[in-house]
């Protein structure tokens, strides 16, 4: 069987992985090693008046106990976010400082007050409960109304009322005329509910300070090591980049929550300095809940207008995004060119306008989480057209298709530009997969057995492939993000690839290998693809919105042109033909209809032993590439779901669901319908079981698995998945992406089939048991 | 976790004595209760005294329609035993629902009786077959026993032996479970036998396992779902938290009851 670009290979590192081998930070032991534990806040938002720190040093094998100050004092920086947002009236953000532990004031309960290194974990965490603070607790705004309310407390000096901005996109009031004149007009408050992104491996940090060679190295639990290393050296100055080696070894999960630098690995790399030892931390699942950057947490108003044809006339959104006490990395983007860019959706929209308030409160941060900003948009659209549809007395599937984008390119009011797709394609696919047409004999089945059966549809979609990067420049991002590759073709011909992407769960080891060994007609067995390591990989943007693909295996393309160039050179010269006329294929370099043919190898060997190589040629095989997409891409589906609702006990089973999704050019299909697979359960999380509860005081009530409920195998259905992929016109594989479009295009087409099945479209996230009967209730009792 | 010291009790009065000697002591059975509440340093025993070994306390004996559990059995054995299948497959399907098969292979009948969780399923199981409690010390009948969340008449060092029952003719238990923890968010436990109906209530209560007395009644005149439509418990009654409030749990008891009645009526 072919191994190239679409073979369902199995993955080349489960191997490891199922058998336990897999080495991931956690697994690492240094020699003359430290542990550290952290002394967290028990409080959402106080003043440090003190911290008593001579018990703990005192305690048996404690080396240190670091607070800020001394953090400060050395001169590590403030942690940053890197995408500035301007707000409507023109003015910059109003971010608020960021010290990894901190100084004046807590923040959020789990904020790292200071950290006590011992020998042993166990000492380490004992010594950490005998850190005695003393706080003076002030008022907490725990949630979004909180933190706008007039009496709120002031989170950080710097954001007056809690606003980091008041940014907008489109045109208010050609939107706003559209509206007026709408035939109708629905509108919804819509509320995407704060996630805790449960990574399968917590985040962890091993760093050593070299004195001799004055050098660190971190192993980290990262997607993206090289921006690791770039924001720990310009921004935190922990240690200068040249002298710093970021390694993120095999990680479990990411979902996003690991893109970011958080204060753990900047105490850790300061602390070894500070000490001289290897500084390990290794977060617990409590820690995990506590102080991983959480995901969504939107409150939204929307407005949509059609006219009596049912012909979408215009979109007015209004979003107040939660980004809780401090601005993570890329948060600032996440409600703004990652979620109202999309607001589109899979239709022709004239008029658009959306308004986004960014809000402090005493919470554990907000940033990307699988799909970030998009499933926030998805969510909104395909709510509102579900609910105009049954408002209007119009089929769902129709008021979709008569609004569908048809023609391609497509510039949509708020700054994305389709490049390819058939939308009415993948919805009547999935319509026929999941038997749309037989439904209503379902439903009176169903109701014979005493259940309400319901059906939604969800045609999201999605931009992938971030990003091209003079535009995201030009919208305030502080990064490039192209992705890079170098491809080595060794002397015996096998091939290394290094790649700025990193793999933490999509099986690039073996997908990226795929590309490359259909590229040069070589097995599979003789690449590998190398990630990961700065002192071993050239600089790379790393693993994040679905990029690696389209973005990360691009540039592995580009360099394989290069590769090819100089194959195709030493090869005629060895050969006296033509470098045109060779063919690549079957580890061979030939000229069809000659007995004239160099083994790969061959030709490696001839690269490097230089004995006989084209005048003025270098010697050697190995070229590297950046690839900066031109666009993103934009992967798109339709999702339908089916339900039953118990209406004794309000629960809700999913009977069947049906994803068809376009993801383009697809490498591996296993690969995929596994992405596609873990995007929908996660979507399934989402929608009905997942949610991060704070208290007023801004304790997190869900902070385990006691109280967060994670999907599991009997939460889901067998999934029905297809495909009808019309091919990306923007880069040269044709790939769209596909790492995030389960979570994005589930949760609506979830609520939408319990809304349709329980008759009320005012149900929120989650639908968990409880809240669909008791919105039963509160309709019945209307009813009276 | 705090450091502790750890005791493997050869018999119930070896446990009972090095318990004495402890200055902080706590038994351990099967410790899916204890040991994450240890690593949460919310127990922080000086000493552990693992009663699980002991052979004695350990399986299941029925005698015609007579029952008697071993305190340190197994979920698992308890799910899995034969012959109490034929006595009383309800207390079999309760054990084999009871957390993940790790869960089940640890944990056992004694622990859960004497830690009385709100949320456990045993308790239901012991108070409506109107189990006897025997002790090292005495026998206390399932309805004295529980009294409160997390409370039963235990004294302090006194270990649970064994549990006994007499199997009723008809018995079945309804559980929903928490869509996070998958503990009982209300199970209902139905037995109706020599004494008449026994109706027994877990995780839904706001002072742990009771008896739905006015359901009880009802279905001793007429053993029928249908028997409980004018039935209620009071919402004022039921736990409150992030996953439902005490009007969904008061649903829940009449919806789990009927179910359990269904199931064997």
């Amino acid at each position: 069987m072919s191994e190239g670009i679409g073979a369902p290979v199995k993955r080349k590192e489960d191997k490891r992985f199922l058998t336990g081998k897999g080495k991931y930070t956690d697994d690492i032991r240094m020699e003359n090693q430290a542990y550290a534990a952290f002394v967290r806040s028990p409080h959402a938002h106080a003043r440090v008046k003190a911290i008593h720190k001579a018990t703990a040093e005192g305690m048996p094998g404690v080396e240190a106990v670091l607070d800020g100050h001394q953090l400060t004092g050395d001169g590590i920086g403030n942690i940053i976010c890197g995408w500035a947002i301007t707000s409507k009236d023109g003015s910059p953000m109003n971010m608020g400082a960021w010290s990894a532990l901190a100084t004046e004031y807590v923040r959020y309960v789990g904020d790292a007050v200071a950290v006590v290194i011992a020998d042993s974990k166990e000492e380490a965490q004992e010594a950490a409960l005998a850190v005695e603070v003393d706080y003076e607790e002030l008022p907490v705004a725990a949630h979004i109304d909180a933190a706008l309310a007039g009496d709120a407390p002031q989170i950080h000096e710097n954001a007056p009322g809690n606003v980091v901005y008041d940014w907008e996109i489109g045109e208010r009031d050609a939107t706003e005329a559209a509206l007026a004149s709408a035939a109708h007009v629905t509108e919804m408050d819509i509320t995407n509910n704060r996630l805790s992104p449960n990574p399968m491996e917590t985040r962890a940090a091993i760093a050593t300070f070299d004195e001799a060679e004055d050098h660190y190295t971190l192993y980290t639990t990262s997607q993206n090591p090289h921006v690791a290393r770039l924001v720990l050296s310009a921004f935190y100055a922990v240690a200068p980049e040249h002298k710093l080696r970021v390694i993120a070894p095999d990680v479990g999960g990411g979902f996003g929550s690991k893109i970011y630098i958080y204060p753990e690995e900047i105490a850790c790399l300061w602390a070894s300095m500070k000490t001289k030892r290897s500084v390990k931390w290794t977060g617990d699942r409590t820690e995990a809940f506590l102080t991983d950057a959480h995901g969504r947490d939107h409150v939204t108003r929307a407005r949509m207008g059609f006219d009596g044809d049912g012909k979408i006339v215009g979109f007015q959104i209004s979003t107040k995004a939660n980004f809780g006490a401090y601005m993570s990395l890329f948060s600032s983007a996440v409600p703004t060119y990652l979620y109202a860019t999309l607001l589109s959706g899979t239709y022709n929209i004239p008029n658009i306008y959306c308004e986004v308030l960014g809000v402090y409160t005493n919470t554990v941060p907000v940033d990307a989480y699988r799909g970030a900003g998009r499933p926030e948009a998805s969510y909104v659209v395909e709510r509102m057209v579900e609910t105009a549809a049954r408002e209007m007395g119009r089929d769902p599937a129709d008021l979709r298709n008569i609004n569908f984008v048809r023609e391609f390119p497509h510039q949509t009011p708020v700054i994305m530009n389709y490049d390819s797709g058939d939308f009415e394609g993948n919805m009547r696919q999935a319509m026929e997969a999941a038997d749309w047409a037989g439904f209503a004999a379902r439903k009176a089945e169903a109701a014979g057995r005493g259940k309400l059966r319901g059906i939604g549809m969800s045609c999201y979609i999605e931009a992938c492939g971030i990003a091209p990067s003079q535009a995201v420049g030009s919208l305030g991002a502080g990064v490039g993000l192209w992705e890079s590759a170098e491809v080595r073709v060794n002397p015996v011909g096998t091939i290394e690839v290094l790649t700025g992407s990193h793999s933490h769960g999509q099986g690039h080891e073996t997908t990226f290998a795929q590309v490359v060994a259909e590229r040069f007609g070589v097995p599979l067995d003789s690449i590998q693809i190398v990630h990961g390591d700065t002192d071993k990989v050239q600089f790379g943007m790393g693993t994040y919105g679905s990029r690696s693909g389209p973005v990360g295996l691009s540039a592995i393309v580009k360099a394989c042109d290069k590769v090819e160039v100089k194959v195709r050179q030493i090869a005629a010269h060895l050969l006296e033909c033509e470098a045109d006329d060779l063919v690549i294929e079957d580890s061979q370099v030939k000229l069809p209809g000659t007995n004239k043919a160099l083994g790969w190898h061959e030709v490696g060997l001839a690269a490097y032993t230089a004995h006989n190589l084209p005048a003025d040629m270098e010697p050697g095989l190995k070229e590297g590439a950046f690839y900066d997409p031109e666009n993103f891409t934009f992967p798109m589906g339709c999702f339908i779901a089916e339900v039953e609702v118990d209406p004794d006990t309000g629960k809700t089973e999913i009977v069947k669901f049906v994803a068809s999704d376009d993801f383009g050019v697809i490498i591996n299909p296993l690969i995929v319908e596994g992405q596609v697979h873990g995007g929908i359960a996660q979507g399934v999380g989402q929608a009905m079981l997942e949610e991060v509860v704070y208290d007023a005081t801004g304790q997190q009530l869900s902070a385990s698995y006691m109280d967060y409920a994670m999907p599991r195998a009997d939460d889901l259905p067998s999934f029905v998945v297809a495909h009808h992929n019309t091919r990306c016109t923007t880069n040269p594989l044709g790939i769209k992406g596909c790492g995030e479009a389960g979570a994005i295009g589930s949760p609506p087409a979830i609520i939408n089939a319990i809304t349709d099945a329980i008759g009320n479209n005012d149900l929120s996230m989650p639908a968990t048991p409880s809240k669909v009967w008791g919105l039963m209730q509160s309709a019945k009792i209307a009813a009276e | 976790m705090e450091n502790t010291n750890y005791h493997k009790a050869a018999s119930a009065a070896d446990a009972a004595s090095l318990l004495s000697g402890a200055e902080d002591g706590q038994l351990i059975a099967g410790g899916q209760t204890l040991l994450p509440t240890m690593k949460a340093r919310l127990a922080a025993p000086s000493d552990l005294v693992d009663i699980s070994g002991v052979a004695d306390m350990r399986g299941v004996t029925v005698s015609g329609s007579s029952v008697t559990i071993g305190a340190m059995t197994t979920h698992a054995e308890v799910a899995g035993d034969a012959s109490l299948r034929a006595a009383c497959p309800a207390i079999c399907d309760l054990a084999g629902k009871i957390g993940d098969p790790a869960v089940r292979h640890r944990g056992t009948i004694g622990g859960s009786v004497a830690n009385n969780d709100p949320a456990a399923d045993y308790p239901a199981a012991m108070l409506a077959l109107g189990a006897t409690i025997k002790t090292n010390a005495r026998e206390i009948a399932a309805d004295d026993f529980f009294t409160g969340m997390f409370d039963t008449a235990l004294d302090e060092g006194e270990i649970i032996l064994s549990v006994s029952f007499e199997a009723p003719a008809k018995g079945a238990y309804a559980k929903f479970p928490n869509p996070a923890s998958r503990y009982a968010m209300c199970g209902v436990f139905v037995a109706q036998g020599a004494g008449g109906v026994r109706v027994a209530v877990t995780g839904a209560g706001n002072d742990g396992v009771f008896r739905a007395s006015d359901m009880e009644a009802a279905l001793g005149s007429n053993f029928a779902p249908d028997a409980l439509d004018g039935t209620s418990v009071s919402a004022d009654d039921m736990l409150s938290d992030l996953h439902g409030d005490g009007a969904y749990r008061a649903n829940l008891v009449k919806v789990m009851a009927k179910r359990a009645v269904a199931a064997i009526a």
